[in-house]
């Protein structure tokens, strides 16, 4: 993966990036920007930009960051100083949220939308854990299904500056302490959505319950719904190869 | 000195088997614990012990806010003061604080302390907090604004007071066209503020502050990390031209009398393990600590000193931590003479009632601390100033 900083009308960002082809940028999850095999898998034939938003990772939270609409429209502005004519626009969980949001402002600038387990949308049924009261291990094993990927993820985190850690929750924190994870109002506009959208949610999921992927499907018009059974809220990590697969041949059918 | 008595209302008659089924005694642990019944003789009670040091001699009483747990029954400490304000007569009331960040509309509170105000005849003190982190969880708001509308409420509420009315506030967090307060506060410039903080470095620099200097008030620490913040306090007023008076100054701090030193550990020893251990239980780090309610450097350094390795406390851990006052009259008088000293506060804020303890007990311990321990506190602060060490 490269790695590169973006000028947003004053705002630094770090952008990952990897592969060749069109462009796709994806919005992080809940825990930063990584996501393999996701990337790995998708970045075989798209250009896979991964930016770390703003108040995530190594990046404070900037005063003009008050909700998931300032996200957004950052995001908007990310685009356009990418150059980006026509772009293939992903994310998961929070990320996933975020790209509703510029979507349900303009589609303008975007070739198709990917949201994987999105927040954004309150849940039908309370979900298993606050995700703010998560501790330690919990707060990695929760969202997985799979808990040897958990062990796995566990060691691989092992190393993780705490400051990252804290950075993380706090972005989370900024955009989705009330309410929880989901906005009040996002349902009454996805309907703006007119552009191929694909959706994706573990069967498992006890961050975001599964059944709220019903608002997405039934307020997206003609929005391609890949269920995923055994699979929890960390769907780059667990299923992410073959997530990629079934967006890629989503995207190709979308051009 | 001057000496208050410092209450915390806590439900006493929590069923602490019962209790241990849940990992919290905050947010969490369902209300099916509390008793209505038991909780309205509480609250006469504990109202009636806080009239009783009004009649002692005390310099103050005192009240404060939490939300949504066992270990304080104020979610509305102004409601307690209004009680206090009429059946008090000569102790200042304290209210330490109110949790500014918490409310959206920060002109009722600066209405409220007004009236109260005007209720007491000038007695009330006023305490501004930013609420502990299990309050985000309670009462929703985002702790990641936490400290941005601490400062506007706390701008705010010093405006409606002190500024002609009507006049408009046009913040990030607070917008008013019409701010214009009836009545409007009887001391002036304003009621006094004072700031209760465990002894963040941000917190002590902005309370110092030659333009505010509030009354610092340090509450449940360990001795070295009290002693280290009313040191870090004085340095902050010399950096900024001058000295720090004891009256900027206050520390809170349980506090038990009884005989003997012997009778007095053996009576305290279960309220006070009950209290550390039981009423004071978070079901983790994240609800103490939510995201964005300290900087990144506060809240490694937090972890570290306040939540690592942190084991239950026991009467003899919590004696040597220097974390309360037990013993003798005369082992009490001498230990706080002996941490005047050290520290230099002007302001004593003793926990009489403690978790668990009963009304007698409570009653007994009142009453022996405000004969044999407080008259030999109240006015032995000299003026003269101790060097910063």
């Amino acid at each position: 993966m490269r790695e590169t900083m973006v000028d947003v009308r004053g705002t630094n960002v770090r952008m990952l990036e990897a592969g060749t082809g069109p462009s796709l940028l994806f919005l992080h999850g809940i825990d930063g920007p990584s996501a393999d095999p996701l990337f790995s898998e998708l970045s075989k034939s798209y250009r896979v930009l991964a930016p770390e938003m703003p108040g995530f990772a190594l990046s404070p939270i900037p005063d003009w960051m008050m909700n998931v609409g300032d996200a957004a429209y950052f995001t908007m502005d990310l685009i356009a100083a990418l150059g980006l004519p026509q772009v293939h626009l992903a994310g998961h969980s929070i990320g996933g949220w975020i790209a509703a949001e510029v979507a349900i402002r303009s589609t303008h600038a975007l070739a198709s939308l990917s949201l994987l387990a999105p927040a954004g949308v309150m849940p039908r049924e309370a979900p298993g854990h606050d995700v703010f009261l998560l501790s330690g291990d919990e707060s990695v094993r929760v969202l997985f299904h799979d808990q040897a990927l958990a062990d796995q993820e566990l060691a691989a985190r092992a190393g993780d500056p705490l400051d990252i850690i804290l950075q993380n929750r706090a972005g989370l924190a900024r955009l989705a302490w009330t309410p929880r994870m989901a906005s009040v109002i996002l349902p009454q506009w996805l309907h703006r959505i007119d552009i191929p959208t694909f959706i994706a949610w573990g069967r498992e999921d006890r961050i975001l319950p599964f059944s709220t992927h019903e608002t997405f499907v039934r307020e997206i018009a003609g929005a391609h719904f890949l269920e995923l059974p055994g699979c929890g809220h960390a769907i780059p990590v667990e299923r992410g190869a073959e997530v990629a697969r079934a967006m890629g041949a989503f995207m190709n059918g979308a051009r | 000195m001057q000496v208050y008595f410092f209450h915390l209302m806590p439900y006493g008659d929590l069923d602490i088997a019962e209790a241990d089924k849940y990992n919290s005694a905050w947010v969490t642990i369902p209300n099916t614990n509390f008793d209505t019944q038991k909780g309205m003789k509480l609250y006469n009670r504990y109202i009636g012990e806080l009239e009783l040091a009004d009649q002692l001699g005390f310099d103050g009483v005192c009240v404060n806010e939490h939300h949504q747990t066992a270990y304080g029954l104020m979610p509305a400490p102004n409601l307690i003061a209004a009680a206090l304000a009429r059946s008090t007569k000569q102790a200042k009331i304290c209210i330490l604080g109110r949790a500014l960040p918490l409310v959206n509309n920060p002109v009722m509170i600066a209405e409220e302390f007004a009236m109260l105000d005007h209720m007491s005849g000038g007695r009330i003190i006023t305490g501004f907090v930013r609420g502990i982190g299990s309050e985000y969880f309670s009462n929703s708001v985002n702790p990641t604004f936490s400290h941005e509308r601490f400062y506007e409420a706390h701008e705010l509420i010093i405006k409606a007071w002190t500024d002609t009315g009507p006049f408009s506030y046009q913040g990030k967090h607070y917008q008013f066209d019409y701010v214009n307060l009836w009545p409007r506060p009887v001391q002036t410039p304003h009621p006094p503020v004072w700031i209760p903080s465990q002894g963040s470095k941000e917190t002590i620099v902005w309370a110092a502050a030659p333009e505010r200097k509030y009354t610092y008030l340090q509450t449940f620490s360990p001795y070295p990390l009290a002693l280290k913040a009313f040191n870090a306090y004085r340095e902050e007023a010399q950096k900024m031209g001058y000295e720090a008076q004891p009256s900027q100054m206050g520390w809170a701090v349980p506090t038990y009398v009884a005989e003997t030193d012997e009778i007095a550990r053996r009576e305290l020893k279960d309220h006070i393990e009950v209290f550390f251990n039981k009423f004071l239980r978070f079901p983790s780090i994240e609800m103490r600590l939510p995201p964005g309610y300290s900087s990144i450097s506060s809240t490694k350094t937090l972890m570290e000193l306040k939540f690592k390795n942190r084991t239950s406390s026991t009467i003899d851990t919590l004696i040597d931590n220097g974390m309360i006052l037990v013993g003798s009259p005369e082992t009490v008088r001498q230990r706080i003479e002996h941490c005047q000293k050290e520290m230099g506060f002007g302001h004593l804020m003793a926990m009489l009632q403690i978790a668990t303890m009963p009304a007698d007990m409570t009653e007994r311990n009142i009453r022996l601390f405000a004969s044999e321990v407080m008259p030999h506190l109240q006015g032995a602060v000299k003026p003269q100033l101790r060097a910063i060490a």
